[in-house]
């Protein structure tokens, strides 16, 4: 049954899809050329993370499959827990077997760089055919400004999902912009009944994503671009005594909350705002419960709010693709990447996935998907205005390491709960992030 | 049989007398079968043993090899907070659960072993949380105590006796607590069996003797049952303090050793520290350290509850 309604909506929104369609509105650039000959007989394996939402992974293999029919080039697709795909990826980097292309997360590809075959001719083809890269993407695949060590597919957009009629009960009729108002919504709301929730336990997604969002929003940063620890600074101790005051209008529980805790309060209409991917709109819109798609139609999304620091400062999950040199086949791997990055293909791919995977180049901006529905449009500018996990510094073992021990998440949750004064919590933040740090 | 090639039927027949003499050697014969399961341990136990204490004094990370720094990762460990934390952790959880866990599976067991009706059917149903994969039985548990959907918090407000949901895994010590009776719930069944089998090779005869001296029922468990119990004792709190020790998959599923880090065992913290953070090193290094731990129950329950040298396989 479930699956009926998702075939529904596949079919509704190829049909958007097809009303969209004739040429975008941006001209290509007639200069970018690609010549190159994969490798006779060349056979592919690709591992990618699982599925977020189901159309996601239909679109892909229908891709792929196209790609196998093209080329006649076999490619066998296996997909892991995104949490499992890194230590996998590290494991074929370091043994010099396995699939050869992995699409990972984050700052991956610094980990084993000279492990990556070099792809910046693929990537200055598909740069200028479509509008160039946004810098984020340079900032995880281009660490010395020069070479391309992957190929970036785009992020996880992560915004504020929240329940419209809720906030207007409490007296807000837009979504606000800034910090300030952000707080007074979550105030009132909490005051109506109705509050919202943030994950503070060691959600290794939607933990890291908001957290880090609240640091940088203040002007706080883990390092800088020296790879300096500098998170024990004023900005972070204003960070967290906002956390704390944002803590007090949280639904109960949320220290407890993993990665699926929101979404399933939230559905459950238990919570009227928190942060996430589409996901949680893409469950309601497409599901046969009529109470959930009632209550799709007064899901709303907006970008997170800007703080003292005055610029948007988000983080959103970053997947990245990359070709590994112990691949026999490296000319066709990057063959399968052009394809699958071609308009042709990725357009309908971010269309039977509404959006969750916001895309890396600027040109697919332009992507009906974004305007088809307004409550898509703020997951457009995801990759737009997101950093980089581990900003400002360098990315690699350090920035690695130090969002896995979620040293940003546990300061938060400290400071919001009240178990360390906000002095305390970003001492003790920068004595652990001083030891990743250590030269 | 006529021989025709003495000398090579002189060496064969040498061997062969050899080999047959080694067959009927019951201690080579012994050496033989155990072989294969020698190699296996070897090869699948000892090496990788050896080489997580070998990678404990690396700086490897994943993806790449490292190189010897000696005692550094174990100083690192030393000087971190978290880590401490999860040595406190996992030695409040295992003192806990275990200390609960024997006096449950004791106390079932004694019930177990009267005659109670479908004997057989009840023993089966005692075994199941035991038979439940962990990970399954993790998530029932993370429906139960969760902050929005858990159904103790659900039935108490519908009985009026507590107002707001219960903060079961967000407050650090209910978490503790709350994982704890997880790994008891799980743990009582093995507990309880294992004692059950040894109460039933107590002969009735020492309970009929001991009555007609006029032994009350707690005389009679104390003198009796209790003594001739503690070798089965010994060797079941030894596994079962091992496997709470270890234990992984349950605060995995239920915290990821949230909130606040407070519930992180040893075990998943150095799971997170060397695969989704990549040092490999340090991870290795946090996993040996559990071993003294672990030694000192092993020692502890072979001299400590042993204390009698038949239980040793010697005369009293």
């Amino acid at each position: 049954m479930k699956n009926m309604k998702r075939r529904d909506f596949l079919k509704t929104s190829a049909g958007v899809a097809a009303v969209a369609a004739g040429p975008f509105i941006w001209v290509k650039d007639a200069s970018a050329q690609w010549s190159n000959t994969p490798e006779k007989g060349a056979k592919l394996r690709v591992l990618r993370w699982k599925r977020f939402v189901a159309g996601d992974e239909d679109q892909y293999l229908a891709n792929v499959k196209k790609f196998t029919e093209k080329t006649g080039i076999e490619v066998r697709v296996d997909s892991e827990g995104w949490e499992d795909v890194r230590p996998k990826a590290a494991v074929a980097a370091n043994t010099g077997a396995g699939p050869d292309i992995i699409l990972s997360t984050h700052d991956d590809a610094n980990l084993y760089p000279e492990k990556l075959v070099d792809v910046t001719d693929l990537a200055n083809y598909l740069g200028k055919k479509y509008g160039g890269w946004y810098p984020v993407g340079e900032a995880y695949l281009r660490p010395n400004g020069k070479n391309w060590i992957g190929i970036p597919l785009g992020c996880a957009g992560n915004c504020v999902v929240y329940r419209e009629s809720q906030m207007k009960a409490a007296g807000f009729n837009a979504f606000p912009r800034d910090t300030d108002g952000f707080l007074k919504l979550m105030r009132a709301l909490k005051e109506k009944g109705t509050p919202g929730g943030f994950a503070l336990g060691n959600a290794t997604g939607d933990g890291n994503v908001w957290t880090h969002w609240l640091l940088w929003s203040h002007g706080g940063q883990l390092v800088d671009k020296d790879n300096k620890v500098i998170i024990n600074s004023p900005q972070t101790i204003k960070a967290l005594e906002y956390a704390k005051e944002l803590y007090q209008t949280f639904v109960p529980g949320t220290l407890s909350w993993l990665d699926p805790n929101n979404n399933k309060a939230f559905l459950d209409g238990q919570c009227s705002v928190t942060a996430n991917g589409i996901s949680v709109y893409y469950a309601a819109k497409t599901s046969k419960d009529p109470k959930l798609v009632e209550m799709a139609a007064d899901i709303q999304h907006a970008n997170m709010p800007i703080g003292p620091a005055g610029v948007p400062t988000e983080l959103n999950l970053f997947f990245n693709q990359m070709i590994f040199k112990h691949s026999k086949y490296p000319k066709a791997a990057k063959e399968f990447i052009r394809f699958m990055m071609e308009e042709e293909q990725f357009g309908p791919w971010m269309q039977a996935s509404i959006g969750y995977v916001t895309q890396p180049l600027v040109a697919y901006e332009k992507n009906p998907i974004w305007t088809v529905d307004p409550k898509h449009t703020p997951y457009r500018d995801a990759m737009k205005i997101m950093r980089p996990i581990g900003y400002a510094g360098r990315l690699g073992y350090a920035s690695a390491g130090a969002a896995a021990d979620f040293i940003v998440v546990n300061m938060v949750a400290e400071a919001a709960s009240g178990s360390k004064t906000p002095a305390e919590a970003a001492e003790r933040a920068q004595k652990r992030a001083e030891r990743y740090y250590k030269v | 049989m006529p021989c025709r090639r003495t000398g090579a039927t002189a060496t064969e027949g040498e061997v062969r007398a050899y080999v047959s003499r080694l067959l009927d050697n019951r201690n080579a014969l012994g050496l033989l079968f155990l072989l294969p399961a020698g190699a296996l341990l070897l090869l699948f136990l000892t090496y990788p043993l050896g080489l997580g204490v070998w990678l404990g004094f690396t700086d490897t990370k994943i993806g790449r090899g490292g190189a010897w720094v000696g005692l550094e990762n174990y100083e690192f460990l030393f000087g971190d907070a978290v880590a401490r934390l999860s040595l406190f952790n996992t030695l409040f959880y295992t003192v806990v659960a275990s200390v609960i866990k024997f006096a449950l599976g004791l106390w079932l067991a004694l019930l177990l072993n009267k005659h109670v009706p479908f004997k057989t059917v009840v023993r089966a149903v005692v075994l199941l949380p035991f038979i439940v994969p962990t990970a399954l039985s993790a998530i029932a548990f993370w429906w139960i105590y969760d902050a929005q959907f858990s159904v103790i918090s659900w039935a108490l407000t519908e009985l009026g006796l507590i107002d707001r949901y219960i903060d079961f895994l967000g407050d650090p010590w209910n978490a503790r607590l709350s994982t704890i009776a997880a790994n008891i719930w799980r743990g009582v069944p093995f507990v309880a069996i294992c004692l059950l089998a040894g109460l039933q090779t107590i002969s009735p005869s020492y309970y009929e003797a001991a009555s007609l001296d006029g032994a009350t029922p707690w005389q009679q468990f104390r003198y009796v049952t209790l003594p001739l119990l503690t070798p089965i004792i010994a060797v079941v709190m030894t596994f079962s303090v091992l496997f709470t020790f270890t234990d992984f998959q349950l605060i995995y599923v239920l915290t990821r050793g949230g909130p606040l880090n407070a519930t992180h065992l040893m075990a998943t913290l150095s799971f997170q520290r060397a695969i989704p953070g990549g040092a490999l090193g340090e991870g290795a290094a946090l996993a040996v350290s559990m071993v003294p731990f672990l030694l000192a129950a092993i020692l502890f329950s072979y001299f400590g509850l042993q204390r009698r040298a038949w239980q040793q396989g010697g005369a009293d």
